[in-house]
């Protein structure tokens, strides 16, 4: 545990000791903030200036008609930034050949591998903070519900943990930033867009496809429905994406 | 080659640092029958040998020749295709965390994060390997001084020389006082004042340390180690002390003779006479004579010594001996002949690793 955190800390250290943490933040602030006032809050105002000018009652509702489709975009946008996140967590190291001083340390394989995760996950986290900035404004003058805002915020963070555990396993497998960044995204791609795969079709196929869609899953969440269907889904992706890194990492080993 | 301008001549082979003698910590480092196969090359062939306690042992051997294989599989970091390796007691596939408690690995290029500062560097690996973070601090102190890095202590590592990361590099390895040291090439690309430094720090640690250096400079054998194993091709041809192989190798001695006429000046010809006629002596060789000297170079038989012999036959023919010294084979001469002859030995067998197989 303690190896685990001293790895994570290192991690979170290199992120913002570059600036590819502050970029990566800026990047996803400026476009979800742009997005959240040309698509939700604007068309949210005219409607209800509309509304009131037929006279008619204010209808819709902030949670439904901005929070929900932004933080269902929230989750389209960090299909782009996670390859950037996990691009050189294990690449780099095994490029400069620090993974040597990993390797050789009395430490797991395991808590390199968790460490890395959770040093990801923090600066994930740090970027869909981000969201916070201009979603606190619907508090602010609104009063939206609390929770689905809440279990939209989980479905993120559990999205991003699986697709960070993905991203980890391809940058064991290469020394290559650049690849690991770009098979990441394809996949990080492919999982999104398999979320249409039942949409003129229902065979088995089609259903396993959707299935393992990401976004699939994150629907349910952004609509405020907590599902253990979706939770085990995300947690058992997860797993499974890191127990793949373990195997990769062992692998590394026998081949180097 | 930065080490060749500090080759003294002979061999420094300090009385007090021959072996000591530790009974029941014998062997800190034993390797049986060590192989290691890449998918198409055999870096490591069947290699044995045993390193006692506190020695500093050189690791020679050309590019390529499989020391940096046999180091990772040391350190754990590759897994041996056959044979076994153990550290203090420890075998490296049964007991890998035990043994990676017990060693510092300076691999061959350090492994250094650039965008940290020395001391959170130092802080990260050493809480790595376990010290705990109540000592953490006056840990970095102490390898802080000894690796004299207390100028660029809060530098960050990317904008250091390369001599401060080679150092930043050794202080990350002896920062838990691990029994065993593992260097690869710990002074390639120093300068020689740093070349001296490190060495003078490897004398200091050899005591309390066990410690395996390869390189490929043989002056830095000469100097730093008490042993030497010479690996080549993935073959260990020669291990012996360091005084002992040179000895072994020359079988024979070969001293240099120069003579300065005095009146009637002896002809080469006549000289080379003279000398071939000592008791002892089996081969002479004329020099380019140098400012009216004559010069030359005489082997003697197996185990003959001729220099007495030399002296008493020049001076009874009535020449000024102006020198006679003794020319020892060079540990450079010796690894050429070892690692050529193996060669030429086992032409089929050599494998040739590439670079990317066994050193990357």
């Amino acid at each position: 545990m303690k190896n685990t955190l001293l790895i994570a800390g290192k991690e979170i250290k290199s992120y913002f000791a570059s600036p590819i943490a502050y970029l990566l933040m800026a990047a996803f602030g400026l476009i979800f903030g742009y997005t959240f006032y040309v698509f939700g809050v604007r068309p949210f105002m005219r409607m209800g200036l509309q509304a009131q000018m037929m006279g008619q009652q204010q209808p819709m509702s902030v949670n439904d008609m901005i929070i929900r489709p932004m933080l269902g975009f929230a989750g389209t946008i960090t299909l782009f930034l996670v390859p950037m996140v996990t691009m050189r967590l294990i690449a780099e190291e095994k490029r400069t050949g620090t993974i040597e001083l990993l390797l050789t340390s009395p430490i797991r394989d395991n808590e390199i591998i968790i460490g890395k995760w959770l040093g990801a996950m923090f600066l994930y986290l740090c970027i869909l903070g981000m969201s916070m900035l201009d979603i606190a404004f619907l508090f602010l003058w609104g009063k939206p519900d609390v929770q689905p805002v809440l279990v939209a915020y989980l479905g993120l963070i559990l999205q991003g943990g699986c697709l960070l555990a993905i991203g980890e396993f391809i940058s064991t497998t290469t020394k290559n930033q650049i690849i690991a960044g770009g098979v990441t995204f394809f996949f990080c791609l492919l999982l999104y867009l398999l979320n249409g795969s039942t949409e003129f079709d229902s065979g088995w196929l089609a259903q396993v496809g959707s299935y393992l869609s990401i976004m699939s899953h994150l629907e349910n969440f952004s609509k405020g429905l907590l599902s253990s269907k979706d939770v085990i889904f995300y947690f058992s992706m997860t797993f499974f994406a890191l127990f793949l890194t373990s195997r990769a990492m062992e692998s590394l080993r026998w081949r180097a | 080659m930065p080490g060749a301008s500090f080759a003294r001549p002979g061999f420094a082979q300090n009385g007090n640092q021959t072996t000591r003698f530790r009974p029941g910590h014998l062997n800190m480092i034993k390797v049986e029958g060590l192989t290691k196969r890449y998918a198409r090359t055999v870096a490591v062939d069947n290699i044995s040998f045993e390193v006692e306690k506190g020695q500093i042992v050189g690791f020679l051997g050309p590019n390529g020749a499989g020391k940096t294989t046999t180091m990772r599989i040391l350190t754990c970091f590759l897994p041996p295709t056959a044979g076994k390796a153990s550290v203090a007691g420890f075998d490296v596939q049964e007991h890998p965390m035990e043994v990676k408690r017990r060693i510092g690995y300076l691999p061959e290029t350090p492994p250094l994060y650039p965008e940290m500062d020395v001391s959170g560097y130092l802080d990260f690996a050493g809480q790595l390997k376990g010290i705990s973070s109540a000592d953490i601090k006056k840990k970095v102190d102490e390898v802080v001084g000894r690796c004299a890095l207390g100028d660029v202590r809060y530098k960050l590592i990317g904008k250091l020389s390369k001599g401060y990361r080679q150092r930043v590099g050794i202080a990350q390895a002896i920062i838990h006082n691990p029994p065993v040291l593992i260097l690869d090439e710990p002074t390639s690309g120093l300068d020689p004042k740093q070349i001296i430094e490190i060495r003078d720090l490897l004398h200091e640690l050899a005591g309390e340390h066990t410690i395996i250096l390869s390189t490929h400079i043989l002056s830095e054998v000469e100097h730093s180690c008490e042993r030497v194993i010479i690996i080549s091709g993935g073959k260990v041809v020669a291990t012996d002390s360091v005084a002992n192989l040179t000895n072994r190798l020359r079988g024979s001695e070969a001293v240099a003779v120069e003579i300065e006429s005095a009146g009637p000046n002896p002809s080469a010809a006549e000289a080379q006479q003279r000398l071939e006629q000592v008791q002892g002596v089996s081969r002479v060789v004329a020099k380019e004579p140098k400012d009216g000297r004559l010069r030359f170079e005489i082997e003697s038989l197996q185990g003959r010594q001729i220099r007495a012999e030399l002296a008493r036959t020049v001076v009874n023919a009535g020449w000024n001996l102006s020198e006679l010294s003794s020319v020892g084979l060079s540990l450079e001469e010796i690894f050429l002949q070892l690692t050529a002859s193996e060669k030429k030995t086992l032409p089929d067998k050599t494998p040739e690793p590439t670079p990317e197989g066994s050193e990357k």
